[in-house]
């Protein structure tokens, strides 16, 4: 007698337990990522208060169906009850299951402007001047109109980074593969695009994931706050786009604005003296009767797109943009 | 056949004249032909379940594959072409050569029986629909033997293009989908025809068993489901080799048109291969609970609610796509919605436990797993309707453990109860309960240890699809479980497979109602003739067996109420209802 109802009891106590200290012991095992910036974190937050309500129904309902699976076994003299319905318990537990949707719908809506919307550069991040730096997106600015707008274009099987640097022509802004550069405390806002297939734009720690589907502009953003300055956050293409789909791997890593300047700088000489030299071969081999601007080693690059250069070393000309 | 046919008059306006022209009598086929001439939807149905669970192990093979391939970081057992096509071939194989025709196995077996029909309305083209799913499958299968497909069971273009994937393997997969599209589509009008046209008098709608509502709903759903996918791959196949443009965005095409049509069959694609599996438990509860099931309406409505809502839902598996902020919140709504119905289902099911007198055989036991693992997939089911939280868990094996728990624990489970309920009345002999009872258990354990750990990998930025992943954090030890459980619940896979192996020569002998059923095709014997029953009985009740029962037991003044065909078939005769 005593065993019989300790036992569900025991294990109904103990499920319980496990779901409650879970998510405490180990920091993200039921919890998604987050941490590099607000967006992230506040998906995090309404994941726990689905969380905190999927596990009341999940509790209610297995210890419910646990009990009717132990008490109500065949005995010997039992007979069981010839209930064919009850019209009020099945209006009331269908319009139960409706108000626990409308609370996580109310909930979804309180957090989805926080989520959805990017808030103004903190006062210690990138100098946004107006016009310059301005997004060209048509939906999802700060307030003040003012982020920093790159380009995430997608290619089998690597992610290309378009920054805005002040130049007018696209064609001439400095550009980066696999690993993006970005100031803290600064919104950064994303065109995410692709040229081949489709591929998902995805770092765990900075929000959630966005398509890249070819012909389409899809957006995204992430403000890191200034702690983070010196950190990597890791991610990877999240949508099957090929054999190496599971090598196309993406990295932000996040400065301040002053190292920002000076890598934008940087690099934009790089490339500016990589664009020399290379046509300064292409001069030079012209002159000495290589084939004109044809069949060059270096300088033209046409598969540039499909390589992964190293990061940081200029990987292909400017002309290899679109 | 052509030789019996009598020549009709040349006069139409003449009256026909009687007359007696003998013809040979043409045997029965045997053995091979038997199977292969036949349109009994008894052994069609047989077929059909044969067929599907040889496909169901081709794809757990896969499955293991894949899963011994992510046992470890950085493996390089497989290469990433033949893991891709392993995932492709595995979700395909399951969804369209597993869960959705099995469904049809069992509807083709029991629905002529569960309303009292001889036979299916058109028992020509029942042959014919499975013909068309054996066809596809043989056309998806030979794939292996040059260039599998290498897209994913989605085939989102462009990937699937020509210019990516110029193999034959997408021609394959699109010819799959026609062919056991066609053949599906036959076998749904062909149940609908049936289940309107055939039942036992008496059977109104609101007597119709709840397998028999599912199945027309299934029905139903493939019917409005597969021309959009037909149509889908058939602009995919011309975009490969006709030179037009659908999906091709630098010619004026999309590829999000594809994922919309796509998923537009998808979605109801899933309830297509749940429903039927909540039919098949709602037959098993009340028989082993000893108590009518509760809120039969409610259940039966609810069938209908799904499957209408389960059409409205389909851009929430594009919820990452560049999509405007109010479609968005559309299908999230209208998503939610559907977790109402389906929520309905599992607490009339927990009532029509409740208070019963419930006995534990196999057949119960995967039907109760199957209520506590589904609950499951419905609770993360709402996480993922929830379109912020989804762009974090989108595409990742947080979605792999859902789509698991609903498409195993909750079709799978289904499908195994219905396979210890009725292989008796399919074969006059029981399974026995010691194996199918080790099965269910270690199936249970096999499939949590599996897909539960799953969650965590998805939440820790493990995408799907993906045949290798780096060495961080848990995920080496996360991924090593959940390939120890795949093992597992394959050994609970082959041990009904033993089981069924060694009943079928050696099981205890059923008798026609060994479980006292409640619906007609335990009327008839086991396995039933070929005309499935002698007399019709007339419909009363939800419950004709329990009708016929209680009928005996008045007429032989309250002894025992132990129903045998030939005598309920007496009582009713007598009493002339």
């Amino acid at each position: 007698m005593h065993r019989s109802r300790l036992l569900p009891l025991t294990l109904l106590a103990s499920l319980v337990g496990l779901l409650v200290a879970a998510p405490l012991a180990g920091a993200d095992f039921l919890t998604p990522e987050s941490g590099g910036s607000s967006n992230a974190d506040d998906i995090d937050t309404l994941y726990k208060y689905v969380l905190a309500v999927a596990i009341v129904v999940f509790v209610g309902v297995e210890g419910v169906l646990f009990y009717s699976l132990r008490k109500f076994r065949a005995r010997k003299g039992a007979v069981a009850a010839q209930i064919r319905g009850n019209t009020r318990l099945e209006i009331g537990w269908t319009v139960g299951a409706a108000l626990v949707l409308v609370v996580l719908a109310t909930l979804t809506f309180i957090k989805l402007g926080d989520i959805r919307n990017p808030p103004n550069s903190g006062p210690d991040g990138l100098e946004l001047a107006d016009g310059t730096l301005v997004a060209n997106t048509k939906e999802k600015l700060p307030p003040n109109g003012k982020s920093l707008d790159i380009e995430v274009n997608g290619q089998q099987y690597v992610w290309r980074y378009t920054y805005p640097d002040g130049d007018q022509n696209q064609l001439n802004n400095v550009f980066a593969y696999e690993e993006m550069v970005v100031p803290v405390e600064t919104t950064v806002t994303l065109d995410i695009r692709a040229q081949d297939v489709a591929h998902s734009w995805w770092i765990p720690a900075l929000g959630g994931k966005m398509d890249a589907v070819p012909g389409y502009t899809n957006h995204t953003w992430f403000k890191i706050p200034a702690s983070k300055a010196g950190q990597t956050f890791r991610g990877q293409c999240a949508e099957l786009c090929g054999r190496n789909h599971a090598n196309m791997v993406a990295r932000v890593r996040a400065v301040t604005p002053q190292e920002f300047e000076r890598y934008l700088a940087q690099r934009k000489a790089d490339i500016q003296a990589a664009n020399q030299a290379a046509e300064r071969q292409r001069r030079e081999q012209e002159a000495t009767g290589g084939q004109p601007g044809g069949n060059a080693p270096q300088g033209e690059n046409p598969t540039g797109e499909s390589n992964n250069p190293v990061p940081g070393s200029p990987g292909g000309t400017n002309e290899d943009e679109r | 056949m052509a030789a019996t046919v009598e020549p009709t008059p040349t006069l139409p306006s003449a009256v026909p004249v009687p007359q007696v022209v003998t013809r040979k009598v043409e045997r029965e086929p045997s053995g091979f032909l038997s199977w292969v001439l036949t349109t009994d939807h008894k052994k069609i149905g047989i077929m059909y379940l044969v067929l599907t669970f040889a496909f169901f192990i081709l794809g757990g093979v896969e499955a293991l594959m894949m899963r011994l391939q992510l046992s470890q970081a950085d493996n390089e057992l497989l290469t990433p072409q033949v893991y891709n096509a392993l995932f492709t071939m595995h979700g395909t194989t399951m969804i369209f050569l597993f869960v959705v025709p099995v469904m049809a196995g069992f509807g083709n077996y029991l629905v002529p029986l569960m309303i009292g029909a001889r036979d299916m309305a058109f028992p020509k083209l029942n042959a014919l629909s499975f013909w068309f799913l054996a066809m596809g499958g043989l056309v998806f299968y030979a794939s292996i033997f040059f260039a599998p497909p290498e897209c994913g069971w989605t085939c989102y273009s462009p990937l699937s293009d020509n210019d990516y994937l110029p193999s034959g393997g997408v021609d394959a997969w699109i010819f799959l989908v026609h062919l056991t599209g066609i053949g599906s589509l036959v076998g749904a009008i062909n149940f609908y025809a049936t289940i309107a046209n055939m039942r036992a008098p008496g059977m109104g709608w609101g007597r119709l068993p709840l397998f028999v509502w599912t199945i027309l709903v299934y029905s139903i759903l493939l019917i409005l489901a597969l021309p959009v996918i037909a149509a889908a791959v058939t602009l995919l196949l011309t975009d490969r080799h006709f030179g037009t443009h659908f999906y091709d965005p630098a010619n004026g095409g999309s590829p999000m048109l594809w994922q919309h049509l796509f998923w537009f069959f998808g979605h109801p694609e899933v309830y297509i291969m749940v429903l039927p599996g909540f039919g098949i438990v709602s037959e098993v509860l009340p028989v082993f609970a000893r108590k009518p099931i509760f809120g039969y309406k409610a259940v039966a409505a609810a069938t209908v609610v799904i499957a209408f809502l389960g059409l409205l839902v389909w851009a929430h598996h594009m919820f990452t796509t560049p999509s405007p902020t109010l479609v968005l919140v559309f299908f999230m709504m209208s998503s939610f919605l559907i977790a109402v119905p389906t929520g309905v289902k599992i607490f009339n099911w927990i009532a029509t436990l409740w208070r019963g007198t419930i006995e534990f055989k196999t057949a119960l036991l995967f039907s109760a797993g199957f209520i506590g693992t589904f609950l499951i997939g419905g609770i993360t089911g709402v996480f993922l309707a929830v379109f912020p939280i989804d762009w974090q868990l989108h595409d990742t094996y947080f979605v792999v453990a859902h789509l698991h728990y609903v498409v195993v624990g909750g079709a799978v489970f289904c499908i195994f109860a219905g396979l210890y309920y009725w292989f008796p009345k399919m074969t006059g002999r029981l399974l026995g309960e010691g194996l199918g009872k080790l099965s269910f258990w270690l199936m249970l354990i096999g499939f949590h240890v599996t897909f539960l750990i799953q969650h965590s990998i998805g939440l820790d930025g493990m995408p799907r699809r993906v045949f290798e992943y780096p060495d961080v954090g848990n995920l080496e030890l996360y991924n090593l479980i959940s390939t120890i459980g795949s093992f597992i619940l394959a050994a609970g896979i082959g041990v009904t497979i033993i089981n069924v192996w060694r009943s079928l020569k050696n099981g205890a002998v059923s008798g026609p109602d060994p479980w006292k059923g409640n619906t007609l095709e335990w009327f008839t014997e086991s396995p039933p003739p070929t005309v499935n029953f002698d007399t019709i009985p007339r419909i009363r009740s939800v419950e004709p067996m329990k009708d016929i029962r209680r009928q005996i037991a008045q007429q032989t003044s309250g002894a025992t109420a132990l129903a045998q065909p030939a005598e309920a078939e007496a009582g009713r005769v007598t009493q002339g209802a």
